[in-house]
């Protein structure tokens, strides 16, 4: 398969393995941002390749972790109502909330689709004028776009049944809030390609220069990753901070013009809670005023409920960095993908769930 | 690992059987084994079981299909009811006798397709030299069924000695493939969202019994078999380490996915290790006959493969050698696997 087997090749990546080992001196900490780059590491077992001393911090580049609970119990209010015919990506259908979750609902009786593109919740809207259709809008900048584009294509058919149940993130503030926090151990980023193909590289210039950070626009396969993680040590060892596109093939360095003032017609900047980070400011995407109308909570009046994770989940620590998903108590035990305590174990891009897939497999 | 130690939670919290109990994972596990298990007090780890009938023993084995859609490139609903339940007696080294076949039909369903599905289910059955020999119908009211539902059971003969089955693992065994993976699931997926691939790809049910006869009369000492089902291939390796209480290795490189099947996948974020089949196996057998056994294999299929080897530590868990040299577990999927989000 071209453009994907040239990245798998094993002796390019025995060379770079071996590259990356003769120039790594001292220990260094890198995150690799995105949840598909942890996914990949973990499946092929790509630290197992590196000198002992690097150690990979996975970071919280995965968009069903990070939705709060709150947003996952709105979720699973509307999805609940007969009225309404609820969109969703596939991988939102086992996520718990504090109750229950979609899997459930839809067993119960509710109306719960699964989509691949928003654009099929717009043409369901416009299939039963009766029904009111939801989108549930979650993921990166890497989404945003094609979400954009669903509201924009609503309000030109003009669609009064159809809404956004929005949580966009953004990736910009997470890095920030972590390379702010006291006790940072993150010395360079492997950034996620697919965001950067939207956003280009201009707000990582910023964090690179602001923080003195390496950080290296980085594909998916193993080895962009591994080039990735070569690039950003040799800047470590040069003393240099900067940004480097390692995934030119995808990544202008403008990234993707078009899709950008589709989502800045469509949404606005707002703050934003993470699950396992916390409150972020600036760190998410609201509907702009003029698009109101599309915006599920307002139209459905489904306030965000005080919802608390359960007081053993960690996965902040996981997602800054500090704890090994295997280090933590609960791990494998009272948490587990059948269970998950937290972020980082709810979805099969979590850290903590990549750990139990590939590492620490139970039998049953 | 025993959940009532491990796992201080409920042992389920959802009191409302979900799709994901559907998609053959951990959670599927759990239900057969929590509701019929304990309830029929019998052992859940074989895909047929032996029933005593006074001479020759003989196997049974049963098996529902639900498909959409009903037809599909490479087979329809029919031809799988035949081979599905062929397959599992097949696995228990019977050779098939006859089959009994039940249908729940939807109000409203088409007649002339019902006649398809027959006429597959005869041609299949015609081929694998088996009869349809009892039956059932059923009709539930429109919106109660999703076109045809087809149950069929199948009795089949044991004209061997061998006892094929997980408690036959041994350490040292060989674990052989019987050609590349993946196909059915996409084939359905194909069908089912409308996708347009410029090579077709074609669903590799079909009759295993072939193979497995030849095997037999290869005078290979086989230990176990297991069709590649709704699972996949990673499910079929893990039920075996578990069930036979041994760790397996296997080889990443030896998994043979045909270039659009891998494509398909990649675009999905499905991980073909994952995907349906309905026309594989694996066979466990002794090593010193695993170049006998593998040659007998690619008379079928080219692509069959030594897909690795049990291992002598009794942990019953699936280790996979990257094509990069590095070591990971194979698990169950909690549900079934679902296409991600980026």
């Amino acid at each position: 398969m071209r453009f994907v087997d040239e990245y798998r090749d094993g002796a390019a990546i025995a060379a770079l393995a071996a590259r990356i080992a003769a120039r790594a001196t001292r220990p260094w900490t890198l995150m690799e941002v995105c949840g598909g780059q942890t996914h990949a590491i973990v499946r092929h077992g790509l630290d197992a390749l590196l000198p002992a001393g690097l150690t990979l911090v996975h970071g919280p580049g995965c968009p069903v972790c990070v939705t709060p609970l709150a947003v996952l119990d709105q979720a699973h209010a509307l999805a609940a109502r007969a009225d309404v015919t609820f969109c969703t990506f596939a991988d939102m259908l086992r996520v718990p909330g504090s109750t229950t979750d979609l899997y459930t609902v839809k067993a119960r009786g509710g109306d719960v689709r699964l989509v691949n593109s928003p654009l099929e919740a717009v043409a369901l809207a416009a299939a039963q004028p009766d029904r009111e259709v939801v989108l549930f809008a979650i993921g990166f900048e890497t989404t945003a776009p094609a979400n954009a584009m669903a509201v924009a294509q609503a309000a030109a058919r003009g669609l009064t049944n159809f809404s956004l149940l929005c949580a966009q993130v953004r990736v910009p503030p997470a890095m920030t809030r972590l390379l702010e926090a006291p006790d940072n151990r993150v010395q360079g980023f492997l950034a996620a390609g697919h965001v950067c193909a939207v956003m280009g590289r201009a707000e990582y210039d910023a964090i690179a220069a602001r923080y003195h950070v390496p950080i290296v626009i980085t594909g998916f396969e193993p080895l962009d990753i591994l080039d990735g993680i070569a690039r950003c040590i040799e800047q470590l060892e040069d003393g240099r901070a900067m940004v480097e596109n390692a995934y030119p093939r995808v990544v202008a360095d403008d990234g993707n013009a078009h899709a950008r003032r589709l989502m800045e017609e469509i949404f606005e900047v707002r703050a934003q809670t993470w699950r396992g980070l916390g409150d972020i400011a600036a760190s998410g995407l609201a509907l702009k005023p003029a698009y109101a109308r599309f915006d599920a909570v307002r139209r459905f009046g489904v306030a965000a409920g005080a919802a608390a994770e359960p007081g053993e989940c960690r996965s902040g620590d996981v997602l800054a960095g500090r704890l090994a998903p295997t280090r933590c108590p609960a791990f494998g035990t009272r948490c587990t993908p059948e269970h998950p305590l937290g972020a980082t174990m709810v979805s099969g891009e979590g850290a903590c769930a990549a750990y139990y897939r590939y590492r620490a497999a139970a039998t049953t | 690992m025993n959940d009532t130690v491990a796992c201080p939670l409920p042992r389920d919290d959802t009191d409302c059987v979900t799709l994901a109990h559907g998609g053959g994972g951990a959670l599927m596990q759990r239900l057969v084994r929590e509701v019929f298990a304990a309830a029929f007090g019998n052992d859940a780890r074989h895909d047929g079981a032996r029933v005593d009938s006074g001479g020759r023993p003989l196997v049974t084995t049963t098996d529902a299909f639900v498909v959409k859609p009903l037809f599909f490139p490479g087979g329809d609903i029919g031809a799988l009811a035949v081979h599905g339940t062929v397959n599992d007696l097949a696995m228990c080294g019977a050779r098939p006798l006859a089959l009994t076949a039940s249908f729940v039909i939807e109000e409203g369903f088409a007649v002339a397709d019902l006649r398809r599905i027959a006429a597959s289910m005869a041609r299949a059955a015609r081929a694998a030299g088996v009869a349809i020999v009892s039956g059932d119908t059923k009709v539930v009211e429109r919106g109660h069924g999703d076109g045809v539902y087809i149950t069929t059971s199948g009795i089949g003969a044991l004209d061997h000695g061998l006892d094929i089955h997980p408690r036959a693992i041994a350490p040292g065994d060989a674990v052989l493939l019987s050609g590349d993976i993946g196909r059915h699931g996409t084939a359905v997926m194909v069908a089912r969202e409308n996708l347009h691939t410029a090579t077709p790809i074609s669903s590799d049910q079909g009759n295993l019994w072939p193979a497995v006869a030849a095997l037999l009369a290869a005078g290979i000492e086989v230990h176990c078999l297991r069709d590649l089902t709704r699972g996949g291939l990673a499910t079929a390796m893990v039920e075996l380490a578990r069930d036979g209480g041994w760790g397996i290795g296997m080889e990443e490189t030896a998994v043979a996915v045909e270039p659009t099947v891998a494509a398909l996948c990649e675009l999905f974020g499905l991980d073909p290790l994952y995907v349906a089949n309905e026309g594989r196996f694996v066979a466990v057998v002794p090593d010193g006959q695993a170049t006998a056994a593998l040659a007998v294999l690619r008379e079928t299929a080219a692509a069959a493969s030594l897909l690795g080897h049990v291992s002598a530590v009794p942990d019953g868990r699936v280790r996979l050698r990257t094509r990069y040299g590095t070591t990971r577990h194979v698990a169950l999927l909690s549900g079934a696997q679902l296409p991600r989000i980026c």
